[in-house]
């Protein structure tokens, strides 16, 4: 397997295998072994891989991609209502949707370059947003957001005779489906919802480790530093450009879709810029052009969002109960700000930390941190040595 | 008809003439110089040869086929290279993949969507970069990042990015300005022993007499825009007109 691959490479993609696929083990402590959190990791984590072919490589800022993100989720959801609750067609829909939206707008948008494209794309995307809300609404459902419904054709489905509306699943298999153990006190959660989305989030980072060290992603690479040599050299950097577009675009379509397996409903918020915002933190935050950072960004984010907003002053006053009354209630009073509706303060604050002392992001961080370890391993064995002699 | 033609060529910036009627004839597998004062339009003359800029009027013909209206990278496809006056590389890239660009260029053309395909597979374009490097004598800094070489080393790079293709016709933008002595040697050196093995056609932009007299067959003088004199070098050195252009004119 992997035999395409460089060594280390190969290292890599096991490691994040192994890491993926125990999931529900290694994030169980944390409070983040429930199945729509750990779908939530994978989903984001593939919107993020995807976001970072184009901005990690090319360095083309896109503040319009949750637009793709948004016509997966639509198109998978038409597919439940129209054809069937098997997941196989919906995520091919959403794929090919999201592909030709990318190529249009694209199309238009990679025109200009810096921040004109940025503000291009942010166009766009917010043009789809208002046009889901209001013209669009017999595709859309408009505010309510699309839904499915028992009365849906689904034509490819047998009628239903249970009076409640069927569960995604792949080829029978349900995705809501869960196996809970109790362990240690902890409930271990295995979803099949979960495991689908991290078979997926697998392969797409296996894809994307392939453009990286492909020809093309070189080339990508090389628009980021020079275009200009790159024309002179005999390139035509539009169409390498749109690709990367393109492709990052259907990992946004991947996405939605996914979104909409693991809940079936689509609607309008999903497409704003706040949405396109949120992955490009996450890109930046883990480590904009490295493999690791995209999927570090997202789990962060999403982990901070469910978990930070979720500590209330009660949970507070628990952490504290020990201290003197004065002292918990001073503690408390401060923190109540940073936690509950206010875990984005602490993600501001995190982000601009990471941003002006770690411009490589999270991973960036972590190769410093694994130097300087190895450094002083090698040091403490040269005296060791000398010590010795 | 020459190599490259260039024939009536006129641009204008604003109120200057930056070309003003310029003609130029290139022979096959021959080096031809371009030397004038600052500000003669030496440059802004290659511009108009590698689809940077587009002439007012005028025609400009590479072995027999007009290169006006064709973009950048269609015009490098023909077969034409050029090295800039201040060094364009790929900075972020190493020294070694800096090179395989204009390899995976030439060998696969202007766009090609090899994404799947794993670079380190491609051995036919490794082995050509990695000669190339060898024949400008950088095979030790093949794997620097190209934004750490000095400004000579960059020089020499971005001639060996433009030589790996092979090139029917190479464009040099001063690529000996900024080089210690012993560098503008080693350079002269390359681009004599390249000529004698490859003979691909030169225009070279110069400011260095010394480089100019021991590379050229022939030398365009520009002086404001206009060519004042096309000749052999022997013809060029006591010229009136040159020296007035050098001397007195330009100022
Ligand atoms: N894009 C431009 N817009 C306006 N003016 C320009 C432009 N490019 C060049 N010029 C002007 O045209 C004239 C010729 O410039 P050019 O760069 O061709 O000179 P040069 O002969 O290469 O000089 P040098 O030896 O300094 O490189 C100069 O006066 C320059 O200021
Ligand atoms: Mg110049």
């Amino acid at each position: 397997m992997f035999g395409n691959l460089q060594k280390n490479d190969r290292l890599l993609m096991i490691f994040f295998i192994i890491m993926v696929l125990a999931g529900p083990i290694i994030l169980a402590p944390f409070g983040a072994g429930y199945p729509d959190l750990l779908q939530r990791f994978a989903i984001f984590g593939i919107f993020a891989i995807g976001f970072n072919i184009l901005f990690g490589l090319t360095g083309y800022l896109s503040f319009g991609h949750a637009a793709f993100l948004g016509v997966g989720s639509y198109s998978a959801v038409w597919m439940f209502k129209l054809l069937t609750m098997n997941v196989v067609p919906a995520l091919l829909l959403s794929v090919a949707v999201a592909g030709v939206f990318a190529l249009l707008i694209g199309y238009v948008s990679l025109r200009r370059s810096g921040i004109y494209f940025s503000i291009l794309t942010l166009a766009f995307a917010q043009m789809s947003y208002n046009l889901a809300y209001s013209v669009l609404t017999p595709i859309t459902n408009g505010e309510t957001g699309l839904q499915l419904n028992l009365n849906d054709p689904r034509i490819l489905d047998a009628a239903d005779t249970s009076g409640s509306i069927p569960s995604t699943n792949f080829f029978g298999l349900a995705m809501n489906s869960t196996a809970k153990f109790d362990v240690l006190g902890m409930t271990l959660q295995f979803n099949v919802g979960f495991y689908f989305c991290a078979l997926i989030l697998i392969g797409a980072f296996y894809l994307a480790l392939r453009i990286f060290r492909s020809p093309f992603g070189m080339m990508l690479r090389a628009i980021k530093t020079n275009q200009n040599r790159l024309n002179y050299t005999g390139l035509n950097t539009r169409p390498y450009t749109l690709a990367a577009f393109v492709i990052s675009g259907m990992y946004a379509g991947l996405a939605g879709g996914l979104m909409a397996i693991t809940d079936p409903l689509a609607g309008a918020e999903r497409m704003q810029w706040t949405a396109s915002g949120e992955v490009v933190l996450m890109t930046i935050l883990g480590g904009a052009g490295t493999m690791m950072g995209p999927v570090l960004g997202a789990g962060f984010i999403k982990y901070f969002e469910n978990i930070f907003s979720k500590i209330n002053d009660n949970v507070l006053h628990a952490w504290f109960s020990l201290l003197p009354d004065g002292l918990e209630n001073l503690l408390v009073g401060i923190l109540h700000f940073f936690v509950g509706k206010g875990w984005h303060l602490t993600l501001g604050i995190v982000f601009m930390l990471v941003v002006i002392f770690l411009p490589g992001g999270l991973v960036d961080g972590a190769t410093r941190i694994m130097k300087r370890i190895m450094n002083r391993g090698k040091s403490d064995s040269a005296s060791a040595k000398s010590a010795a002699e | 008809m020459s190599y490259l033609e260039v024939r009536g060529v006129n641009k204008r910036f604003g109120g200057l003439q930056a070309l003003d009627d310029v003609n130029l004839s290139v022979e096959a597998g021959t080096i031809h110089a371009i030397i004038g004062p600052n500000g003669a339009g030496k440059s802004t003359l290659l511009n108009c040869f590698v689809g940077k800029l587009i002439p007012d009027t005028g025609t400009v013909t590479f072995d027999g086929q007009s290169l006006l209206g064709l973009k950048p990278h269609e015009i490098n496809q023909t077969g034409v290279s050029r090295v800039f006056q201040t060094p364009e590389i790929f900075s972020d890239l190493s020294v070694l993949e800096n090179v395989m660009i204009p390899c995976l260029a030439k060998r696969d053309g202007a766009f090609k969507l090899n994404a799947i395909t794993a670079m380190s597979g491609q051995t036919d374009i490794r082995e050509k970069a990695e000669q190339m490097l060898l024949d400008v004598s950088m095979q030790d800094k093949m794997h620097m990042a190209a934004s750490s070489l000095s400004r000579g080393d960059k020089r020499r790079l971005e001639m060996a990015m433009c030589l790996s293709q092979d090139p029917k016709l190479l464009l040099l933008d001063e690529p000996t300005a900024g080089m210690a002595r012993a560098d503008t040697n080693n350079t002269i050196d390359l681009l004599k022993e390249i000529q004698e093995k490859r003979k691909i056609t030169k225009v070279v932009i110069e400011h260095d007499m010394h480089v100019v007299f021991s590379l050229a067959q022939k030398i365009s003088v520009l002086a404001q825009g206009h060519v004042i004199v096309e000749d052999k070098p022997e013809n060029i050195k006591g010229h009136p007109k040159v020296k007035e252009a050098y001397l007195g004119g330009a100022h």
